[in-house]
């Protein structure tokens, strides 16, 4: 009985004594914090991606709270609905933002792109890019090794086995840009998400001049100039042998698509066209 | 990517290398320990590579097995050399499940432990079962396991020597005896030479350097002898020290585990001359009668600050002749 | 037997090549010489598309102090200047010509008769060693002349010359020294003298043991030239544990360079070269080159024209085998698997390996077991599995610190590891990214 007596008084002081010392320090140490950061930050998805541009989401947290306005910010991961709250609880107005998009600029899959050599060295991209030419005559396009998809936080991007080309998730992906950092080709773009999520795009980096790069691939940008003819915007550049279409000016009419000889121009989530639209129709198998 | 050849060495080439030199002692334990030491052995190694097996499936969810790459087998004979060979095996399965599970597993498995698995296993069990983990048989009972006469060992007598009992040390058998291996412990650390011909072996085939073996055993004889000189009714001989208990199986089979050891060969010799000194430390003025696996532990924990601060030569540092 | 200090590894030698004479190649129908095939500044073209050349017409200026003309090996005429896939898988630029019979430049003497004399003044020699576009023939392919003008405040004290040839499988060097020892050597005193030495070393790893008894014998004559038998060793032939080996002197961390402990270091193939362009009057244009490998029908040694194709060497050996895994430029040590076999010989291609198919496989990754084995083998007293870990988990600042920069690139550690680890890989990426990072610090 009186070894119980004795434990129980002896660890009762104890925790006593560590509890005020605890409540001490708790008192003569304590930082004051804005407490509209840890709300802030609660709101926020914490993947602590980057995307924002501040390191990590208490980073970005502290940033909106201090700076007074939300012009400029923007979680890209929780989008327009994370700013809306965030405006919310600071009393301030959230920026309108365009919903964006990561977009792999690259087709080519082992069909359209013939492998020459095999590649056995560490499986990342940025070794395979740093020293050798990668797998296929072309010294522009997807590596296939995956840095973008290791890099992903929200499980956003997948390597297709059968094209050996990673494929985004647009659900999932919150264009937080560690992907077009992690790919040492700058394969990869932030585009908007565009209009019931439908873009066009040239699905091609190749600078290589024209026969090169038709060597190459099947499906390569070869500057040809003919999109350039046919957009009506102005919203379609040449520039180092490659085309690339702006989509501040492009209003997804998809008339380039159809006369680009290499299929190199891409439209996703568009209806099927319509057989009795003549010209493009008879135009675009010819191509293939 | 150049470099395009390779020298063929694997991890199963090393680690089928170190069980390969552990059969000396091994066949030595069989004819020392009979039937006990077979079944502690066995029932070690299957329990070993059962959870490993179990644990990468199950539980980490990985679709290759690494099983067969040796070192789960490693692990689990130097589990059942360090245990008496009258355990029972349901505590021989909670060493091996400890060994594997939280010593290997837990860490990420094979190459991330920083600890000797092996290690973790036994002092598991020698703090649990104190009891069991310290009645060490006769040898020479053949068909005995469970039912198996034990006596007291020599580091036993050693410990009482400096508690005080001025005859225990006079009871010690001779250098030579436990050289050859006559004394009783754990199954695999009564033989020094048997070991020693596994550390001849591993040296030969580049498996390990020297370093870490010999700065242990030399450190060990050193200590031992200058307190041996001081007062030899209290402190047993170096010979004795370097014969006795784990000594020779810790400084050769689980001081140099690859992935718990320093990687240069000067992180190596500061290692082993730490290992030795505890070891001595323990055995003379700690509470336990053997210190070796204290002390590789206790160092398994410095590995990575050794690795951070011991660099090898750079090329260029030399001075110029 | 001397070698060098610290680390190395030693490989299986399969010199299947070591026995076949040198032979000569035919002419290529197509020349292509690619403007960098040396370290420093690309050469500037100096013809244009529809000229007429000769062999040894010059082709391309130096485009620098650090650079070197390139000279034609072929008559004919230029067909374009475009670019072409080189060794490093990426296009470069490169000048194309059409061959059109074997017409040589007047002044080259193409006589077998040896020459001693040489009454040209060291300033001379190093004159015409530039202008003739001799590069260090052992692959690196620095500029000859730079490595004869030790820059303000060191002073050479001997030559060195690397006749180890370390990597696997080749045997030009060897071959060389069997059937040009005598002009080896002039070159040697060439050299010695266009770098005001009267000492000089030629290192030869004794698994050459017939051509280091020529060479004795034939040294005899030359005064200040002694030959050094070394143990065999990878990477022996690294410029700086050449030096440890040789003279027993480490060279410190970069900056610092082999003339810092008063060496000059060439390939026994520069030698020859040096001699062919003072005392011929012919400049570079054409190399040896081996052709093996285990399932290559017959390994040989080549006297090649530069520009050919290596497709036209591996026909004259035999053929492409059926069960040919890679095609690699160089030994199986340092050298770079070809994207195709059309690429160019170079100034510094010393050989084409042909691997099978078992051979070119690399083992599956397993987990680091922390063996410690890279850092044995490791020439240059660095870590490679720590660098290696560095450079993937891009800590550019401590792979600095950890002199990821002092990396040689032999592949020790890779060769070594037995979890097969792409090492040097990993540390290839890092070197070059710290590299980055420093040379912009600089320029700030």
């Amino acid at each position: 009985m009186d070894l119980i007596l004795v434990a129980v008084i002896s660890l009762g002081a104890i925790g006593l004594i560590a509890a005020v010392i605890l409540y001490v320090a708790s008192k003569k140490f304590a930082v004051y914090e804005d407490p509209r950061i840890a709300q802030v930050a609660e709101v926020l998805p914490q993947a602590n991606c980057g995307g924002c541009g501040y390191p990590g989401c208490s980073g970005f947290a502290e940033a909106c709270v201090k700076a007074g306005s939300l012009e400029g910010k923007l979680c890209p991961a929780g989008g327009q609905a994370a700013m809306e709250k965030i405006a919310a609880i600071l009393g301030l107005q959230a920026e309108a933002s365009e919903p964006k998009v990561a977009v792999v600029r690259c087709n080519g899959s082992c069909e359209n792109r013939p492998r020459i050599v095999k590649y056995d060295g560490a499986q990342s991209c940025k070794v395979a890019h740093a020293t050798c030419g990668g797998e296929t005559a072309c010294a522009f396009g997807c590596l296939g090794c995956g840095d973008c998809v290791s890099v992903c936080r929200f499980d956003a991007i997948r390597m297709n086995p059968e094209t050996g080309l990673p494929e985004v998730d647009a659900d999932k992906c919150t264009a937080c840009g560690a992907c077009v950092k992690a790919c040492p080709r700058n394969i990869i773009e932030i585009r908007p998400k565009g209009k019931n999520n439908r873009r066009v795009y040239v699905n091609c980096v190749n600078k290589d001049k024209g026969p090169v790069a038709m060597k190459a691939c099947k499906v390569s940008c070869i500057a040809c100039g003919k999109c350039v003819k046919e957009c009506s915007f102005e919203a379609i550049t040449v520039e180092n042998n490659l085309a690339y279409i702006d989509p501040a000016k492009c209003r997804l009419c998809r008339k380039c698509e159809a006369v680009c000889p290499k299929n190199a121009i891409v439209a996703v989530n568009f209806p099927p066209r319509k057989p009795k639209v003549e010209a493009p129709a008879t135009e675009a198998p010819k191509a293939e | 990517m150049s470099p395009h050849v390779h020298n063929n060495d694997t991890i199963e080439r090393n680690m089928y290398g170190v069980i390969i030199a552990l059969i000396p002692a091994l066949l030595w334990s069989f004819y020392a320990f009979g039937l006990g030491s077979v079944v502690v052995t066995l029932a070690s190694v299957c329990a070993c590579v059962f959870f490993e097996w179990a644990i990468t499936k199950f539980i980490l969810k990985r679709e290759t097995s690494t099983i067969t790459d040796g070192s789960a087998i490693l692990t689990g004979i130097l589990l059942a050399f360090n245990l008496p060979s009258n355990l029972p095996v349901w505590i021989i399965i909670i060493g091996a499940l400890v060994a594997i599970g939280i010593g290997k597993m837990t860490f990420g498995g094979l190459g991330c432990n920083p600890f000797n698995p092996a290690l973790v296993g036994r002092i598991f069990l020698l703090i649990s079962f104190p009891v069991q983990m310290t009645s060490w048989p006769v040898q020479g009972q053949w068909g005995a396991y469970l039912d198996a006469e034990t006596a007291a060992t020599p580091l036993a007598l050693m410990k009482a020597a400096v508690k005080g009992d001025a005859s225990a040390l006079d009871k010690l058998p001779s250098a030579w005896e436990m050289f050859m291996g006559a004394d009783y412990g754990c199954i695999g650390e009564v033989s020094a030479l048997a070991l020693l011909l596994g550390l001849a072996f591993m040296l030969w085939k580049k498996i390990i350097t020297w370093h870490i073996p010999v700065s242990i055993l030399a450190t060990i004889f050193v200590f031992a002898g200058v307190m041996h000189l001081i007062d030899p009714t209290v402190y047993a001989s170096p010979m004795a020290h370097l014969f006795t208990g784990g000594v020779m199986l810790g400084a050769i089979f689980m001081a140099t585990d690859y992935v718990t050891s320093p990687m240069t060969h000067k992180g190596q010799l500061i290692f082993g001359v730490a290992i030795g000194f505890l070891t001595v430390v323990i055995r003379l003025f700690g509470a336990y009668p053997e210190g070796m696996s204290f002390a590789i532990f206790i160092m398994n924990a410095f590995t990575p600050l050794i690795n951070t601060y011991c660099k090898p030569k750079r090329f260029g540092e030399v001075v110029k002749k | 037997m001397k070698t060098f200090r610290i680390g190395g590894v030693h490989p299986a030698e399969n010199k299947l090549s070591a026995a076949s004479a040198i032979e000569t190649l035919g002419l290529p129908k197509q020349a292509v010489f690619p403007l960098s095939q040396h370290i420093g500044a690309p050469a500037v073209p100096c013809v244009a598309k529809g000229d007429v050349v000769k062999v040894g017409t010059k082709i391309a200026d130096a485009g620098g102090f650090v650079s070197a003309a390139i000279f034609s090996s072929v008559s004919g005429k230029v067909a374009k200047i475009d670019s072409v896939i080189d060794a490093s898988g990426y296009r470069k630029p490169a000048i194309f010509i059409d061959v059109d019979g074997d017409e040589w430049e007047e002044g080259i003497d193409r006589s077998e008769t040896l020459v001693k004399e040489c009454s040209l003044k060291p300033e001379e020699i190093v004159e015409k060693i530039k202008n003739a576009g001799v590069v260090g023939m052992g692959g690196a392919c620095f500029p000859t002349h730079v490595k004869l003008c030790p820059p303000p405040g060191s002073k050479a004290e001997c030559v060195i010359i690397n006749a180890v040839e370390c990597e696997p499988y080749l045997t030009a060097d060897h071959r060389l020294m069997l059937e040009k020892p005598e002009e080896i050597l002039v070159g040697v005193s060439l050299l010695m003298k266009a770098a005001k030495v009267d000492k000089g070393y030629i290192g030869i790893e004794n698994n050459k043991p017939d051509a280091i008894k020529l060479m004795q014998e034939k040294a005899a004559a030359y005064p200040g030239i002694e030959i050094v038998p070394l143990k065999v060793k990878y990477p022996q032939g690294g410029e700086k544990q050449l030096i440890d080996a040789v003279i027993s002197r480490q060279v410190p961390a970069p900056p610092a360079i082999p003339i810092s402990v008063g060496a000059v270091v060439q390939n026994v193939g520069t030698a020859y070269a040096v001699y062919e362009a003072v005392m011929k009057n012919k400049p570079l244009f054409e190399r040896i080159v081996t052709v093996t490998g285990k399932s290559v029908t017959k390994p040989s040694n080549f006297l090649t024209r530069m520009g050919t194709p290596m497709s036209q060497l591996i026909e004259a050996a035999g053929g492409l085998p059926a069960d040919t895994g890679k095609v690699i430029g160089g030994g199986p040590m340092m050298g770079k698997a070809l994207m195709n076999i059309e690429v160019p010989i170079c100034k510094g291609s010393s050989g084409v390996l042909i691997m099978n198919d078992k051979e070119a496989r690399r083992g599956e990754v397993r987990p680091c077991i922390r063996c410690a084995k890279c850092v044995s083998a490791c020439p240059m007293g660095l870590e490679p599995f720590l660098l290696s870990t560095l450079s993937d988990h891009s800590e550019w600042e401590r792979a600095e610190k950890e002199d990821i920069v002092s990396c040689i690139e032999c592949g020790s550690c890779q060769f070594t590891c037995p979890s097969n680890r792409p090492l040097l890989d990993m540390i290839r990426l890092g070197k070059s990214t710290v590299m980055g990072i420093i040379r912009a610090r600089s320029a700030k």
